[in-house]
């Protein structure tokens, strides 16, 4: 019987697949995922739709990554049901695969809101492999798509289809795109670059409903606004967000919340049972809590934290936060935890902002902590900022150098440089 | 003493000339230095990629362009599989990744492969630049 199983085989299992062999080079392990190649990079299907990359461009590891780990990987089954007191994951034929360790990485699923006429053909999510390869098989006679949901999904999908040249009209229930992580001033300037890539761009709007063509009910020609315009399409496609799957733990002890519960060791509230990624709640240094952030470099640390403990090696999840890196039409954009601070009488916000340039630099302190911080077009040094909030560091002396283009490590007091950088002063 | 000579040997052997003359007049784009001159007046020194032992460009990465190589030690980057995406700036705790002259990739130290001792090292003038293996 296999000592550890990991179901699901994206960013969170690959994660605990390498980290299980550091410390356990001959333990069994067997993955089980439901597409047959799950060794690629989900938030790289924008650019196979592109024609930025191709399939193995987007493999995120080798082609042999499950033989050269010695997994047994059984790709393309589903995992059906868990029975944790006997310690088993039942498939989809019916046959069991025992476990000593088991690790839930089942990631996330499309939100689908009930929209009349939903199930038309030309009716899209975006989220794995299988959607890409659907959505390309319909671009060639595709002219016109309507994209539900501006966030990171949303824009992904639509600057790919505006390079294959669709003309896009991307709807958004909030008053502006990406307002999740982006606060009004660096919305409005990805905004201003979409809107010139040709893209119509409407927001405090949803689509109320899908229709077919008059010669066939059954194939999209368009989508109904709230505001009631009706905008001709070929193509829609739902990006609201996405929800935990977490279906395989139902009525099990595994406790649930919107995702999965996890402690700092990623393990559930069941002994020998772990969860990591998407599916699971993990906790966020800039809250305090835990909560769901459905990002891949998360779910690859969170995955690799999972692994060690499951092979004994103690490891504690450092937290993460809201944090994304973008490049939508060439802005290379940087945005970590609180953009948008709700009462922003209660933090200071450091700001540079130089429109000429589309430079914009902004900082969010809390008691002279970094809680959030937005890069627009000047990104570099990104990840010194990022070093400084998770550390919690008091930032006072230096703070007005923070939104600076040429804040760099020099910039810290050598003090504070010798405590977070020991490794530099041996 | 901040006289930047470890960026222009660093684009230098990194150009496909390898040439100082060649490399800053006729190689467009100029090719991107991997280390960094950082200067805050009265402190300079040189920053380069530090290598981790537990990296987190690699854990961060979204396609597989960032690796730490097991036996030599080294964070590799392939600027082919790499598709610019900035993760890995968002979370290097250096500084040291930076975006690539073409705009497409990004561009890191890699200790000078071809060479017995890196670019920027051995063309310190003042010897500010150590080149040595220390345990992790």
């Amino acid at each position: 019987m296999p000592k550890y199983v990991i179901v699901g085989a994206s960013a969170a299992g690959i994660g605990a697949v390498e980290a299980i062999r550091e410390v356990d080079p001959v333990g069994t392990i067997a993955v089980i995922s439901d597409e047959e190649c799950p060794q690629y990079s989900r938030p790289m299907i924008s650019d196979l739709v592109s024609g930025k990359a191709d399939f193995g461009k987007m493999m995120c590891r080798e082609h042999e990554f499950w033989e050269n780990n010695n997994i047994q990987a059984l790709t393309g089954r589903t995992a059906t049901s868990l029975n944790l007191s006997d310690k088993y994951v039942t498939l989809d034929k019916g046959d069991h695969v025992n476990f000593e360790k088991l690790l839930i990485a089942t990631g996330g699923k499309p939100f689908v809101p009930k929209i009349d006429g939903s199930d038309k053909d030309g009716v899209f999510t975006f989220t794995t492999l299988s959607d890409a390869e659907n959505m390309l098989s319909k671009l060639e006679k595709a002219e016109s798509a309507v994209v539900i949901g501006a966030g990171l999904i949303g824009v992904s999908v639509t600057e790919a289809l505006v390079k294959r040249g669709l003309k896009v009209t991307m709807v958004e229930l909030q008053d502006k795109i990406l307002s999740l992580i982006l606060d009004p001033t660096a919305s409005e300037m990805v905004e201003n670059v979409i809107r010139k890539a040709g893209v119509t761009i409407a927001t405090g709007q949803t689509v109320k409903q899908i229709v077919g063509k008059p010669e066939n009910d059954k194939v999209v020609s368009g989508a109904v606004l709230t505001s009631g315009e009706q905008v001709p399409c070929d193509l829609v496609i739902i990006a609201i967000g996405v929800i935990p799957r977490t279906e395989l733990v139902a009525g099990t002890d595994v406790k649930t919340n919107r995702g999965i519960l996890v402690d700092r060791s990623m393990r559930t509230t069941v002994q020998d049972v772990y969860a990591s990624g998407d599916v699971a709640e993990a906790y966020d240094f800039v809250f305090g809590e835990n909560r769901l952030l459905p990002l891949w470099p998360l779910a690859q640390l969170e995955g690799k934290v999972a692994g060690y403990n499951m092979a004994g090696k103690k490891a504690d999840y450092p937290g993460g936060t809201a944090m994304s890196a973008l490049k939508y039409f060439g802005i290379p954009i940087i945005s970590i935890g609180i953009a948008n601070p709700k009462d922003p009488e209660e933090y200071e916000i450091l700001v540079k902002h130089e429109p000429e340039r589309n430079v914009y630099r902004k900082s969010v302190l809390k008691d002279n902590v970094i809680v959030g911080v937005t890069l627009v077009s000047a990104i570099e040094n990104a990840g010194i900022l990022f070093h400084l909030m998770k550390n919690g560091v008091n930032v006072k002396k230096f703070k007005q150098e923070l939104v600076s283009e040429d804040f760099c490590l020099a910039t810290l007091p050598r003090s504070l440089r010798r405590k977070l950088y020991p490794g530099e002063y041996r | 003493m901040g006289c930047g000579l470890c960026e222009v040997y660093c684009t230098v052997q990194h150009s496909k000339s390898k040439d100082i003359i060649k490399a800053y007049t006729k190689e467009n784009p100029r090719p991107t230095s991997r280390v960094k001159l950082e200067v805050h007046k009265p402190v300079s020194f040189a920053i380069q990629c530090r290598h981790c032992e537990d990296a987190p460009c690699v854990t961060a990465c979204l396609s597989g362009a960032m690796k730490k190589d097991e036996e030599t030690g080294l964070v590799t980057h392939d600027p082919e599989k790499c598709i610019g995406c900035w993760t890995c700036i968002m979370v290097c705790p250096y500084g040291a990744i930076k975006r690539d002259s073409s705009g497409k990739v990004v561009s890191k130290c890699d200790l000078c492969a071809e060479l017995e001792i890196p670019a920027c090292v051995a063309n310190c003038p003042n010897g500010a630049l150590v080149y040595k293996e220390v345990k992790p």
